[in-house]
């Protein structure tokens, strides 16, 4: 056996016997606080797991190593098989078999939702898709795709031309000038409140420019040279600023989260921190 | 004996007198108060079936009561009733405050609901003016019979088909143009050329390419737009004989993957070099599926990692991890909140659209061609329509912004609407 096999050993022992002891210390805390002695037991067995494959997906920041393959491996492979269950009982179950068969309904206690012979529909597209695992048969699941494909992507089309397009180009028609009464009371009632006339004007410049730069931006039969080229290099910075806001938003949003996981492991764990 | 009948009735009318006059006087007090306090109903109630839709749903307008919100200004609002018949029952529902002039009854298209609302049946309706007191309100006449109906056409649409209609008409002429040969300008993308030298490092380097199409689903447009490139790249990968990873998230996107994947090998002549494990499955769990492509990132170091399609919280965390392995990373999403994570974190990034460009780009073919030329005439229209729209509000023309709102009350009111 060579070193670092012993050393590795070594470590699973040490982290074995680490969480058998705060199993142990977690179970005697939740019994203390008032908890019924099996209940606490299990309990505490889930927390010091939970708590123990954070600490293996965390390891991931030093490099990638046994802790983190096994709390990778066992993610996929409980969410896979979970996900497979809800698919079956939620789509299979709860969707089909009410509306097509009243004996298969009462055989999985779901209220039969009478006949509807359209059901059938996806149930032989889903049938035709199986058809790949044959050698024969493969080219029926090619049908299920293309209809996959293309109702989605024709349904889609329109959702997009809605909201996208109509709606987008609509929100764009707004005054240069919001409530314009002129140069002197524009200064005299100079404010920067949010909804101020200031405000309200610089917002409607931003959107004016911003759109009409980022649109040439994305117009790609053209070089982007001359007024062009200017235009879509306004627009490149439009985008760069939004998404550099975007950024900031974002990473506020994955600090709470971080926040979340140290404060189980701080409190529900170890209890530091109430 | 007489003496004493008349002397029993007087004694009987002394004693009555004053309980008969007593009932009868509050009696008619209570008549002539509700008759003052009682709220003028509301008139001139109409219904028609709701336009547009798919039936099981009837509009009501009416004028409203005069003491809403003037004359004796008691009005607490409106109940609505449903009968099947002009002699009821009328069952109610639902109730609007006072200053309402209308209601949409919206019943259910499932038999098996309680407020399920047939269609092709004649249904009655009344309003009923309600004031703070529960037992003084008033009626108004009963309006029916109605019917509701579903429509076969959606009128306030109509502004999509013309749009729809107009770009296939100029993809087709763009997409003849390309099939004839003619030469179609399309501006150099740096993200697009840069996965043909990224293919050529994987090759030189003996290493595998990992390409990653996000979480969409094979109904979105950004995993559609994936299929093309994951096609040209896995022709080119085929050519050179260099390992080709595809990890997927959701089952139907894997399936279609391995149809592309398993083309692109046949159109590169080496169909026995395909291997079903290329493209496979991994969880449709988020952050699992994040955890395990982190993880092949690290195992198999491949020389490129491409990521196109639909990203959410993982972006970052794929990114910065294929950065910490040493790959070479392009990146191309829709999604607008994820792209600034790729441009941090990856050497090139296909921003929006520059995603649907990059196939028709890469392939040079006439189809996707001559579509991305319409898009960018699509785009062109944008730009004017948005200029006259901008032009005419700053003008107080406002009626042809108003062709772009939607519902779009111009469309509707040609084609005979009730809006």
């Amino acid at each position: 056996m060579d070193k670092s096999r012993r050393i590795s050993i070594m470590i699973l022992a040490g982290t074995i016997i680490l969480f058998i002891i705060s199993w142990i210390i977690k179970s005697n805390a939740l019994q203390t606080s008032g908890m019924e002695g099996s209940l606490a037991i299990r309990d505490a067995f889930l927390i010091t797991l939970a708590a123990f494959l954070t600490l293996a997906i965390f390891s991931f920041l030093y490099k990638d190593n046994p802790y983190y393959k096994f709390a990778e491996h066992l993610f996929v492979g409980v969410s896979a098989a979970y996900w497979m269950c809800v698919g079956f009982w939620s789509t299979f179950v709860g969707n089909f078999i009410p509306k097509v068969s009243t004996s298969l309904s009462e055989f999985f206690k779901v209220p039969p939702k009478g006949f509807e012979i359209h059901y059938f529909i996806p149930l032989i597209l889903g049938i035709m898709l199986l058809m790949r695992l044959s050698s024969k048969a493969g080219w029926l699941s090619r049908w299920s795709l293309a209809f996959i494909v293309g109702t989605t992507a024709g349904l889609n089309l329109i959702r997009y031309l809605r909201t996208d397009f109509i709606t987008q180009v609509s929100n764009t028609f707004v005054p240069l000038l919001v409530d314009w009464k002129g140069i002197g009371p524009f200064f005299s009632d100079f404010s920067l409140s949010a909804s101020g006339q200031a405000v309200m004007t610089l917002a409607n410049w931003v959107i004016f420019v911003g759109v009409f730069s980022g649109l040439i931006y994305f117009f790609f039969s053209k070089e982007h040279k001359g007024f062009f080229g200017g235009a879509s290099r306004v627009g490149i910075w439009v985008l760069m600023v939004t998404f550099g806001a975007s950024f900031g938003y974002t990473v506020m949003g994955r600090v709470s989260l971080l926040v979340g996981r140290l404060t189980f492991l701080f409190s529900d764990w170890l209890g530091l921190v109430n | 004996m007489k003496l004493k009948l008349l002397i029993l009735s007087c004694l009987l009318f002394i004693f009555t007198a004053p309980y008969a006059s007593g009932q009868d006087e509050p009696a008619a007090m209570d008549s002539l108060d509700m008759e003052t306090r009682l709220p003028a109903p509301i008139t001139q109630l109409t219904a028609f079936d709701t336009d547009n839709d798919h039936g099981h749903s009837i509009e009501l307008s009416w004028s409203p009561s005069v003491d809403d919100g003037g004359g004796k200004n008691t009005v607490f609002g409106y109940v609505i009733y449903r009968a099947a018949s002009p002699d009821g029952p009328f069952e109610e529902r639902g109730i609007q405050p006072l200053g309402e002039t209308g209601y949409s009854d919206v019943g259910s298209k499932e038999k098996d609901s309680p407020s399920y609302m047939p269609d092709h049946t004649d249904y009655y309706y009344k309003v009923r003016t309600l004031t703070a007191d529960s037992l003084i309100f008033s009626d108004s006449e009963i309006f029916g019979p109605i019917q509701c109906y579903g429509q076969w056409f959606n009128t306030s649409r109509i502004p999509e088909l013309v749009f729809v209609i107009g770009f296939l008409m100029v993809a087709v002429v763009f997409i003849n143009k390309a099939r004839r040969g003619a030469n179609l300008f399309v501006r150099r993308l740096a993200g697009i050329e840069a996965v043909d030298e990224a293919i050529g490092r994987a090759t030189e380097m003996g290493k595998p390419i990992l390409y990653v199409m996000g979480l969409g689903t094979a109904s979105e447009i950004a995993t559609i737009a994936s299929f093309t490139i994951l096609g040209r790249v896995a022709k080119k990968v085929a050519e050179y004989q260099t390992g080709l990873i595809v990890p997927c998230y959701d089952p139907i996107v894997m399936t279609i993957a391995q149809e592309t994947v398993r083309s692109s090998y046949m159109d590169a002549g080496r169909p026995d070099a395909y291997n079903d494990d290329m493209v496979y499955f991994v969880t449709q769990s988020q952050f699992a599926y994040v955890a395990a492509v982190n993880g092949t990132m690290l195992r198999e170091l491949p020389a490129t990692n491409i990521y196109m399609g639909k990203f959410f919280a993982e972006s970052l965390i794929l990114a910065e991890t294929g950065a910490l392995a040493g790959s070479i990373q392009i990146a191309g999403t829709d999604e607008v909140a994820q792209i600034p994570f790729f441009v941090v974190a990856c050497d090139y990034t296909l921003i929006g659209e520059e995603l649907y460009a990059a196939s028709a780009y890469l392939g040079r073919e006439p189809i996707l061609l001559g579509s991305l030329k319409a898009q960018d005439y699509a785009k062109a229209g944008v730009i004017v329509c948005a200029l006259i729209g901008f032009i005419s509000i700053n003008l107080g023309w406002d009626s042809i912004a108003q062709l772009f709102q939607v519902p779009n009350a111009f469309f509707t009111n040609l084609f005979g609407g009730h809006n």
